[in-house]
């Protein structure tokens, strides 16, 4: 078997640290930390009480409401509606009556599963960990390895603390060089997904790498694994380094004293060896990297902003098919320049995109301007605290005054389970994940890109080159 | 959870590829609690019209179709969000099997878990699969996973791919959860050792 040769991935570093046993391909790995939310996890507790079981490590398992929740400031009072209530409410009941770690909808510390993890320190260097989301992902950026799991798992998780699973290839993603001007880790992550496809990554786990990821931020480093899944890939990983265990140190569940120095001697040992064998390898540069924007309904419709919208005739196969129901979908034409596609709402926040630094790359932009009159423009933070740092450097004031919609934090327009969603037909520049048809609500139209691009959109109502701005 | 064993029925042609879980099932259905009564939202947005009035194109409104235990679907079925609610969606309008030349991975995995199976092909056997649904009287087939044959309607055998471990639960209509829990000293010893091991985690 590979995974006991000499030299290894992270990916089959972490693996090996973790796998219990293993039978011809089915192999049984040690789960270090489940996140679980409202709406895929009602059907595991449910499972676990007709069995009579527990929760076999409660002290592993984090529950925060996310998807459902309003960011109307009357939240705690105005649901949305009756089944989001007591989908939240049966939440609740499931996080105290199994004795499970919780942050309730009133809770500063509340906010989107995959913002609070890193930021409670719960997500850490070498650590598997699971929810019953896809953009698990996300926590990746910190070599650990993080998959979304479907609610049978979430339950056998909960009873067993281990995952049935058969181990991915291995897939390396570098990119190298130096960013361009008003180029972001959003730009890299869709780029990355428009060269591979939505399928390019199935039945792998990639580690990004090259110095154009090493030189991101940890909320940029986020930003690409997030969308690992967009791209096929069951994770998306990003060795440590210290830019990560200086993000990890002083958290609030990070360990400390001793621990802390044996964690970070066993952390530096991860990375993939240097003739480490990768069974896919994608090769991008840094300058050829632009600000993107989406044009269609799949992630994989990836365009520079300078480009223009592409007719049916590009394609080949079943995406010729594909790309007029987008089209038809986007109400779009071949050969339309993308920067005179008018927008009619703006949404800003995300797992993707809903950390501090996504918000100071708004006010960046919109600082002192104001958003085009007729465009509505919203604002939801990832967490409470984040909302509360963006409250106290200035951050979310600029904002206001430049016409946006401060939220209370949750997943909001990003999937449009809470009210928060788009009409037919309006379009919406959104630093979200997914543009599917109807993602953002019944007919909505979705353009996705960075935080720095949905800004520039908002003052200018329509999609617009940042570099322009 | 239900076994699996053979399967005869019609087969429905969705040959759209990334047919994706927001498709599937929309999100305003993930309120639920509950696993089942999924099945008439399947699709919602195919399916229905904004009035609520069924769109008579759509291959599972057609009557023949309707009755569907079978989709042939296109590249990448089931991409998306991890929710459940697709395959319980899926199993309750009554699809049993999905035939693609490839799936989503959280999607696949989902499927297994409840009685579903996602049957990968290639691109040729694709076709004719494909063609065979398209009609209606060369749309019946039988799967049967036991012996790993997709057979036509002229009586043609296909082989088929699938996981030994996974084909084991599905026939037996096993629930994952007591398998693993027949481990349960292994996974104590494990614990133990590597909590010992990496004591921050």
């Amino acid at each position: 078997m590979k995974i006991m040769a000499k030299s290894r991935t992270l990916y089959d570093k972490i693996w090996d640290n973790h796998l219990i046993q293993s039978e011809n391909d089915t192999s049984l790995i040690y789960i270090d930390r489940h996140l679980v939310h409202e709406v895929t996890s009602p059907q595991a507790f449910e499972g676990l009480r007709e069995a009579g079981r527990k929760v076999r490590a409660p002290e592993k398992t984090i529950a925060v409401p996310d998807h459902n929740v309003a960011t109307t400031s009357d939240r705690l009072t105005n649901f949305g509606s009756e089944e989001g209530r007591i989908q939240l409410e049966t939440l609740d009941k499931n996080a105290r009556d199994f004795g499970i770690h919780y942050y309730a909808v009133d809770d500063i510390r509340q906010g989107i599963v995959h913002i609070i993890g890193p930021e409670q320190g719960w997500t850490l260097p070498g650590m598997t960990i699971v929810c019953g989301d896809s953009h698990t992902a996300t926590h990746g950026a910190f070599g650990a390895l993080a998959h979304g799991i479907g609610t049978s798992e979430v339950e056998h998780v909960l009873a067993t603390q281990t995952l049935i699973q058969q181990k991915s290839k291995n897939m390396k993603v570098e990119v190298s060089g130096e960013l361009g001007n008003g180029v972001t880790a959003k730009d890299i992550t869709l780029t990355i997904i428009g060269k591979t496809g939505t399928a390019g990554g199935t039945g792998h786990v990639i580690e990004y790498c090259g110095n154009a990821i090493e030189s991101l931020s940890m909320e940029g480093r986020m930003t690409v694994c997030n969308m690992a899944i967009e791209g096929g890939a069951r994770a998306g990983l990003i060795a440590p380094d210290q830019k990560t265990i200086d993000y990890v140190k002083g958290r609030p569940n990070s360990p400390e004293g001793e621990k802390w120095d044996k964690a970070v001697k066993f952390w530096k040992t991860l990375f993939s060896d240097p003739d480490a064998y990768f069974d896919k390898e994608i090769f991008l540069k840094a300058e050829d990297i632009a600000p993107v924007v989406t044009w269609g309904t799949s992630p994989e419709d990836v365009l520079p902003i300078t480009d223009f919208v592409p007719s049916p005739d590009n394609f080949q196969g079943s995406k010729v098919e594909a790309a007029k129901r987008s089209l038809e979908y986007m109400g779009l034409r071949p050969g339309q320049k993308l920067q005179d596609i008018e927008v009619d709402a703006v949404f800003i926040g995300s797992c993707t995109n809903g950390r501090i630094e996504d918000l100071r790359e708004v006010e960046k932009i919109v600082k002192g301007k104001k958003v085009k009159s007729g465009i509505k423009a919203m604002v939801v933070p990832g967490s409470g605290l984040v909302k509360k740092q963006a409250e106290e450097e200035g951050i979310a004031n600029s904002l206001k005054e430049a016409g946006f919609d401060w939220r209370m934090p949750g997943c909001s327009m990003c999937l449009a389970m809470n009210p928060d969603q788009l009409l037919p037909e309006e379009r919406c520049a959104a630093t979200s994940n997914r543009n599917f048809e109807g993602r953002q609500g019944r007919g909505g139209r979705t353009h996705l890109m960075s935080p720095a691009m949905a800004a520039a959109a908002a003052i200018t109502g329509r999609l617009t080159d940042v570099r322009d701005i | 959870m239900e076994k699996f064993n053979i399967l005869e029925g019609i087969a429905a042609p969705m040959p759209l590829i990334n047919i994706d879980t927001d498709m599937l099932i929309p999100k305003q259905f993930l309120k639920t609690i509950k696993r089942t009564g999924l099945g008439e939202n399947l699709f919602f947005e195919m399916r229905y019209d904004q009035n609520g009035n069924e769109i008579k194109d759509f291959i599972l409104n057609k009557d023949h179709y309707s009755k569907a235990s079978i989709i042939v679907g296109g590249a990448n079925f089931g991409c998306g969000s991890s929710r459940e609610h697709a395959p319980w969606a899926l199993k309750d309008f009554g699809i049993k099997c999905i035939i693609s030349t490839s799936f989503a991975d959280i999607f696949f995995n989902n499927c297994f878990k409840n009685g579903i199976l996602p049957i990968i092909v290639s691109e040729d056997l694709h076709q004719i699969l494909l063609q065979d649904a398209e009609m209606e009287t060369t749309s019946i087939m039988k799967i049967d996973l036991k012996n790993q044959k997709i057979v036509r309607n002229n009586g043609d055998q296909l082989d088929f791919e699938v996981d030994e471990f996974k084909k084991y639960c599905l026939l037996n209509g096993l629930d994952d959860i007591g398998l693993t829990l027949k481990s349960a000293d292994k996974i104590s010893s494990f614990e133990k050792e590597y909590s010992d091991k990496f004591s921050w985690s």
